[in-house]
């Protein structure tokens, strides 16, 4: 019995299948803020306790999906090159959106955090939880923060951003395919770009190019602004 | 041909690696990957076509890809639990606040920039 559950195939299929369910719940339901994770997870997590296994174990047998994370950042590159004119018309306004939106996270995270009264490790571990989940962990590592604090944090501000985005983009009334995307980019990286995508290709195309202008431009905000403002 | 877009998907994150260790790792190799792959489109150093199957594949299908590493919040709730409340809060309230300044931010900027182009003619 045990060695029917505790291997690669079982771990792969238990992901997949999880999350088919979720995508089918959401879908009977008809709710859209129903994201398939908030089944999907739970799901998961229960089978793992059920069957007795460890969370290093699943995760070290889904290394396959989890690698397919790089790729498919790499692969964004096409979704930029199918918006080439999109992107160089509107180049320096994105630059500049791109810039106030990683001060404002960066910021927010610092007097939040103290408003909340969270101890300082939640504000070295979660400034950087805009960005993509690499660039957020190393980021997270020179702030000497919780690098899996980390990581579970940028996850967890990707599925805010999915499911309320768009919701949010309707409420202020941000208008232009351009201006969404790099909305969903910048406060939500991959997850944020997936949903992008499900709105437009020219939203997934700025919004791809908004992870890596966000990441880039977070690694230079996280420690100018503590310079300012001490953690 | 699935398996030479497959090749040169891989071949820029190589790249991007390298790059990457070569600059101290101040940006990930797939972020710097996803530049180069993006630069070797526009100089037609890559035929888009090459690529379009597996790349579409994978960017259609993210979300997929984050579900192993979301399970590391099973490990981290000891650290959680306490904080819940604060943590969910923040990254909420961050959040939304950098989505509604970006994209106000953006169109704003693209409507200031067609009114002055518009003054220009």
């Amino acid at each position: 019995m045990e060695n029917l559950i505790h291997n690669v195939p079982f771990m792969l299929a238990l992901t997949l299948g999880s999350y088919l369910l979720g995508v089918w719940v959401k879908k009977k339901s008809g709710l859209s803020l129903l994201h398939p994770f908030l089944i999907c997870i739970p799901v998961i997590a229960a089978v793992l306790k059920f069957t007795g296994t460890s969370v290093q174990f699943y995760i070290g047998a889904n290394k396959m999906i989890d690698f397919l994370l790089g790729p498919s950042v790499v692969s964004l590159g096409l979704l930029m090159y199918d918006h080439l004119e999109t992107i160089r018309k509107h180049l320096l306004s994105i630059l500049a959106s791109v810039f106030t939106g990683s001060l404002v996270g960066v910021g927010s995270v610092y007097f939040l955090c103290r408003f909340f009264g969270l101890d300082d490790l939640f504000v070295r571990s979660m400034e950087a939880k805009s960005v993509t989940t690499p660039i957020a962990m190393d980021i997270t590592a020179s702030l000497g923060g919780d690098v899996s604090l980390a990581a579970v944090t940028v996850i967890l501000c990707g599925f805010i951003g999915t499911v309320f985005g768009p919701l949010i983009i309707r409420m202020f009334h941000i208008e232009t395919p351009v201006a969404k995307g790099l909305a969903l980019g910048c406060s939500s990286h991959g997850l944020g770009t997936s949903k992008a995508i499900e709105l437009g290709a020219v939203e997934g195309a700025v919004s791809g190019l908004a992870i890596a202008l966000m990441g880039i431009m977070t690694a230079v905000a996280v420690p100018l602004f503590n310079m300012i403002f001490p953690i | 041909m699935v398996i030479s877009g497959v090749f040169i998907i891989i071949l820029y994150y190589v790249l991007g690696n390298v790059v990457s260790a070569l600059t101290g790792h101040l940006i990930p190799g797939s972020v710097i990957g996803m530049l180069l792959l993006f630069f070797s489109l526009v100089f037609r150093l890559v035929r888009p076509e090459r690529i379009r199957q597996v790349a579409e594949f994978l960017t259609g299908n993210m979300t997929v890809f984050f579900i192993p590493a979301s399970l590391g919040i099973m490990e981290q709730w000891g650290l959680i639990r306490s904080s819940f409340t604060g943590w969910v809060g923040v990254t909420f309230i961050s959040t939304l606040l950098v989505l509604v300044t970006s994209g106000l931010m953006q169109d704003w900027l693209m409507k200031a920039g067609k009114r002055l182009s518009g003054r220009k003619r």
